[in-house]
């Protein structure tokens, strides 16, 4: 009796063995092929001078030629310029705005959501092509509504400027990331349990201690969560950079991501690029790994 | 999970009218404005002439507006780029939802050996910057012979991670015993999945449907990358192209730019409600 029913939750397991593993197959399949078995090809050809002649293995004197390579510094100073200033202003405004509108009608909520997310939608090619239009030196927009608006005197070259350019890429990159932390944040917060909110008003609670108390604990999942994503989007900005300033003026522009594309797919540099990629993945996850136990330990 | 996301109409919708919110109303409408302009300019742009694109004061709206440059952008093969592009989304769309939903639901249902092992590899892939892989992939499609045709942008895209993920929150919600029920009336697994699993994960695919288009539509780096015959080119490369070497036809670019946008976003404005919920459900327990 003891030894049939071992042997039947044998078979049932073995079962849900092989059936699962089917199921699982087709996209095992794609995943290992198209990303697990690339992203260890990065890393093996990261260790080699890999270009259209050569291909020698050379250990880790990429990475050591990287850490010597002014524009490379200047790429990775740029893009962590780029991350710090975008991904809190992202979050705060998501959140402000969500705020707003969580509250409104459905039609209005909808209405504001789409609105902010509509420059993701359009694309970061046709958004980057309009604004180039509209930062053009002699025939854009912006430097003719600022004229006219008195701030500047003479027409602005807003992105062949080494001062101006990093900022407009900014801007154009906070347009285009806004739109999914509100559509979470909007339904985070209307998520949060309603009988805690009118108990803490009953209480006399401000809106701000309303706010504090019981909002933020309850929406901390979804904040890390825009942290992380927001945090690799800006890392990975790319199409906004080759479009608008192909890296200029003078490498101002350039990031990690736009560098390692001008190396591998310029000069043919494969296995410096690699040696790139390899080094921002394990930026991008160390950050993310910082904003997981920032977040865990804040909510105790 | 999905019950709690519905909006509970606010019990106090009688609630103060104060300054700070006046006045943030008006802020967040003058915001809109800034966010809805952008494509206004690209809209309108594309039927300015070639005078009023250059003109040193620029027209709010084309007070003389012609279809040139419709007319020269589908002369380019514009029309090719988008058929290009529907075919790469479409593709990209169907392969993933099917391997999508099956591996979801084998996650999140079947207790096979190695099951958190292989989610914790997809969630720790889905965090890594896919544009890195791309050195390598492009090597690989050339030993394929893919490389400058659509399978190269399709086959890497399909592969990401974040559908399964997806998929594996949706299906979770199955209750254990309706698996249960079909098992002792004698369904076997495919049947079981086609006539129970699916009809009830329904929801989850039209939203990973609907995302997977929209994200493959914009995905200029990949297409970049792995697409460089005129016949294989997408709407936003064909974008590119154009204003890399006409710099100054604003008017035939913002032509373009209108083509490979406002298609994409009339989609995105019918499926709205799944889309959402496809970006919610994705970060609920992340």
């Amino acid at each position: 009796m003891q030894i049939s029913s071992k042997h039947s939750m044998r078979m049932a397991r073995r079962r849900e063995n092989i059936s699962g593993y089917l199921f699982m197959a087709p996209s095992l399949l794609f995943f290992i092929g198209f990303v697990i078995f690339p992203m260890g090809m990065c890393l093996v050809t990261s260790f080699f001078n890999y270009t259209m002649m050569d291909f020698s293995f050379i250990g880790l004197k990429n990475y050591s030629e990287m850490f010597a390579d002014s524009v490379f510094i200047k790429s990775l100073v740029n893009t962590i310029v780029i991350v710090v200033v975008s991904v809190p202003i992202t979050c705060v405004f998501s959140l402000w705005v969500a705020s707003l509108i969580y509250k409104m009608k459905d039609v209005y909520t909808s209405f504001f959501r789409c609105v902010f997310y509509l420059p993701v939608v359009t694309g970061s090619v046709a958004v980057t092509v309009v604004w180039k239009w509209i930062f053009n030196n002699y025939y854009g927009l912006l430097n003719y509504v600022a004229k006219n608006l008195g701030l500047i005197s003479t027409n602005v070259n807003w992105i062949g400027n080494s001062n101006t350019a990093l900022g407009c890429i900014i801007m154009i990159l906070l347009t285009t990331s806004v739109g999914q932390p509100i559509v979470l944040y909007t339904s985070a917060l209307s998520n949060v349990d309603k009988s805690l909110i009118e108990a803490a008003q009953v209480d006399g609670a401000t809106n701000l201690q309303t706010f504090w108390y019981i909002k933020w604990p309850q929406i901390m999942y979804t904040t890390l969560y825009i942290l992380i994503i927001t945090t690799i989007n800006s890392f990975q900005c790319f199409a906004l950079i080759q479009l608008l300033t192909s890296g200029g003026p003078n490498y101002s522009t350039s990031t990690i991501m736009y560098y390692i594309y001008y190396n591998a797919f310029k000069l043919s540099r494969y296995g410096y690029g690699s040696a790139m990629g390899i080094f921002l993945a394990a930026i991008i996850a160390i950050f993310s790994a910082l904003q997981f136990k920032v977040a865990k330990t804040d909510n105790g | 999970m999905q019950k709690t996301m519905q909006k509970k109409p606010s019990a106090k919708g009688v609630e103060k009218v104060t300054p700070y919110k006046v006045i943030s109303v008006i802020i967040l409408l003058l915001l809109s404005a800034f966010f809805i302009f952008t494509l206004y300019w690209i809209i309108t742009g594309s039927f300015k002439d070639r005078q009023s694109v250059i003109a040193a004061k620029p027209e709010w709206f084309p007070s003389n507006p012609v279809l040139d440059n419709y007319h020269s952008l589908f002369e380019k093969p514009a029309l090719r780029w988008l058929y290009n592009t529907v075919l790469i989304c479409g593709a990209t769309m169907l392969l993933t939802c099917v391997s999508a939903s099956m591996g979801g639901y084998a996650i999140a249902k079947k207790k096979f050996a190695g099951r958190n092992l292989i989610f914790t590899i997809f969630i720790c892939a889905m965090a890594l910057p896919k544009q890195v892989i791309l050195i390598p992939l492009l090597k690989q499609m050339s030993f394929l012979k893919l490389h400058n045709t659509i399978w190269a942008v399709i086959l890497p895209n399909v592969g990401w991670p974040f559908g399964v993920f997806l998929m594996k929150q949706f299906s979770e919600n199955i209750p254990d015993e309706m698996l249960e029920a079909a098992r002792i009336d004698g369904a076997g697994e495919t049947r079981t999945f086609l006539e129970i699993i699916l009809p009830m994960i329904k929801p989850g695919i039209g939203a990973l449907a609907i995302f997977t288009f929209i994200t493959a539509w914009n995905d200029y780096f990949m297409q970049l990358i792995m697409l460089n015959d005129t016949n294989t080119l997408t709407i936003s490369l064909g974008i590119a192209k154009l204003q890399a070497e006409l710099s100054t036809d604003f008017g035939l670019i913002m032509a373009g730019a209108a083509v490979g946008s406002v298609p994409i976003i009339i989609v995105f404005l019918i499926f709205q409600r799944y889309f959402t919920r496809g970006i919610t459900m994705g970060a609920v327990k992340g």
